[in-house]
């Protein structure tokens, strides 16, 4: 594959990403509002809040690291455009992938929650470090069980790392979720990534309420506007990730991929519902749940699909 | 009309500014997010750091104490930004404009800073939610005549002097 290739699709993937993560935030707004029995913002109302923040003037506080500060963001909504594009290119055709690349997008996730704790280190604000530690350690407690419910999607469909053949063995022989450890390392995998999205009641990193806006306190304007669509992006990528490990996989065309938009939906409503109906944790709430009930819970959906691969019980 | 300008109407990201207010106009304000009035319909949010906002709704007589911190969050707010001054106590101090502890009022300490601020003034005591909704519709209007413009001319409704009197 030459170079303009990859281009083109990397300016696909992260085009339709951010199209789907700005309809998934406005659907998320919507759904918001009618639970509170609102009539709520326009579903584009995302976009016009982007477009607007494009447009405003970019302050810098005086005692901010002037480079890294604005620079960060841009690194942020790489990582997020790169890990989308090559989960839809894994979905899509599922013999371009590579040795490993499972993992590589699990890494390339990690990247907008590290750029977000050096963005807010970089901006020397005090409510902006505070929440970089509570993200910090929000990062190291939910990227075990994230990894160890991922190994469990790989142990059900066969040991390969390699996201085409997990969705193969999918489309072949039935979703990981329709097994007993699947299931459990779906519901761990949906808590990880709420966390990963910094919603309620993982959202300690911005608690509004006690930091400001926390890690993106000193953010306004152009920057704001890629931190937010980083964040949108996000919204669109994990529900992707998650439908692709233990859900089937994503498909375009026909009948199957109006049931990846239905699956989309209901994850994204999902999301909206845990986030609408839980109080904020406190960080030290988060980290005990995520290490003492998580983890454990993670490893024993393991533990039982390691099992039913020994004994070939294909619902355990 | 720009694109800034259209984008900017439809989406006013609110800072809510306390400079020594007694909590009934910030009750108030609250109350223009629950479903009576959801003014989430209109793209209107009220957000944690004025570095993300479009307008201050600032509330309360402005202590002396408060007067150098609205300065300071006034410069922090990325330009174009409005000042919404809601409540008697922000007009014109009300009945607090003799205490010991009164700075000056708020549209004055932010024209210290910007003399061609968008200011605009929402009486009462407190004001009523559908009061502050007209301040929002007068302040599209004027970002409408500044569109239309296209020079900013600082102008003002001279409401404080009724206010005082």
């Amino acid at each position: 594959m030459d170079m303009g290739t990859m281009i083109l699709i990397l300016a696909g993937g992260s085009l339709a990403t951010a199209a789907l993560g700005l309809l998934a935030k406005g659907v998320d707004r919507k759904v918001t509002a009618r639970l509170q029995w609102r009539v709520g913002p326009p579903l584009y109302q995302p976009v016009i809040d982007c477009v607007k923040l494009l447009g405003k003037e970019t302050v810098m506080p005086e005692v901010a690291r002037g480079t890294g500060f604005l620079m960060i963001p841009l690194f942020g909504l790489a990582g997020a455009c790169l890990a989308a594009t090559l989960l839809w290119a894994m979905n899509l055709q599922t013999r371009v992938g590579f040795v490993g690349d499972a993992i590589v997008v699990l890494y390339l996730l990690t990247i907008p929650a590290v750029t977000t704790i050096l963005g807010a280190a970089a901006s020397g604000s005090p409510h902006a470090a505070v929440g970089a530690s509570r993200e910090a350690k929000l990062l190291i407690s939910y990227e075990l069980p994230l990894t160890v419910a991922l190994l469990t999607a790989v142990v059900h469909t066969g040991g390969s790392f390699q996201i085409g053949a997990i969705v193969e063995a999918q489309r072949a022989a039935g979703a990981v979720a329709t097994s007993v450890s699947g299931l459990l390392a779906f519901g761990v995998a949906m808590l990880c990534i709420q966390a990963k999205l910094g919603l309620v009641p993982f959202d300690q990193a911005e608690a509004e309420t006690e930091l400001m806006a926390g890690v993106y306190t000193e953010y306004g304007g152009p920057p704001l506007a890629v931190i937010y669509l980083m964040r949108f992006m996000l919204l669109a990528a994990l529900p992707i990730l998650l439908i692709t490990l233990f859900w089937g996989g994503v498909q375009v065309f026909g009948w199957a991929g109006l049931a990846s938009v239905g699956k989309f939906a209901v994850l994204i409503v999902l999301i909206t519902l845990i986030r609408n109906t839980n109080p904020r944790l406190r960080i030290d709430q988060s980290l005990r749940f995520f290490w003492y009930f998580v983890t454990p819970v993670a490893l024993a959906a393991l533990a039982a699909a390691l099992l039913g691969r020994a004994w070939e019980v294909s619902w355990l | 009309m720009s694109w800034k300008m259209w984008s900017l109407k439809r989406s006013l990201f609110v800072y809510h500014v306390n400079t020594g207010a007694c909590n009934n106009c910030d009750i108030e304000i609250l109350e223009l997010l629950t479903p009576a009035y959801d003014v989430e319909r209109f793209g209107i949010t009220l957000v944690g750091s004025p570095r993300h906002a479009d307008v201050l709704a600032v509330t309360g007589i402005c202590t002396r104490q408060a007067a150098p911190r609205l300065r300071e969050i006034y410069q922090a707010t990325p330009q174009p930004c409005v000042v919404l001054c809601i409540g008697t106590c922000a007009l014109g101090q009300g009945i607090f404009a003799d205490t010991y502890h009164a700075g000056r009022c708020v549209d004055e300490v932010i024209r210290e800073v910007d003399p061609g601020a968008i200011i605009a003034y929402v009486p009462g005591c407190p004001p009523k939610p559908e009061a502050m909704i007209l301040g929002v519709v007068k302040v599209w209007k004027k970002l409408d005549e500044l569109a239309a413009a296209a020079k900013p001319a600082p102008q003002a409704t001279p409401v404080v002097e009724a206010a005082r009197q």
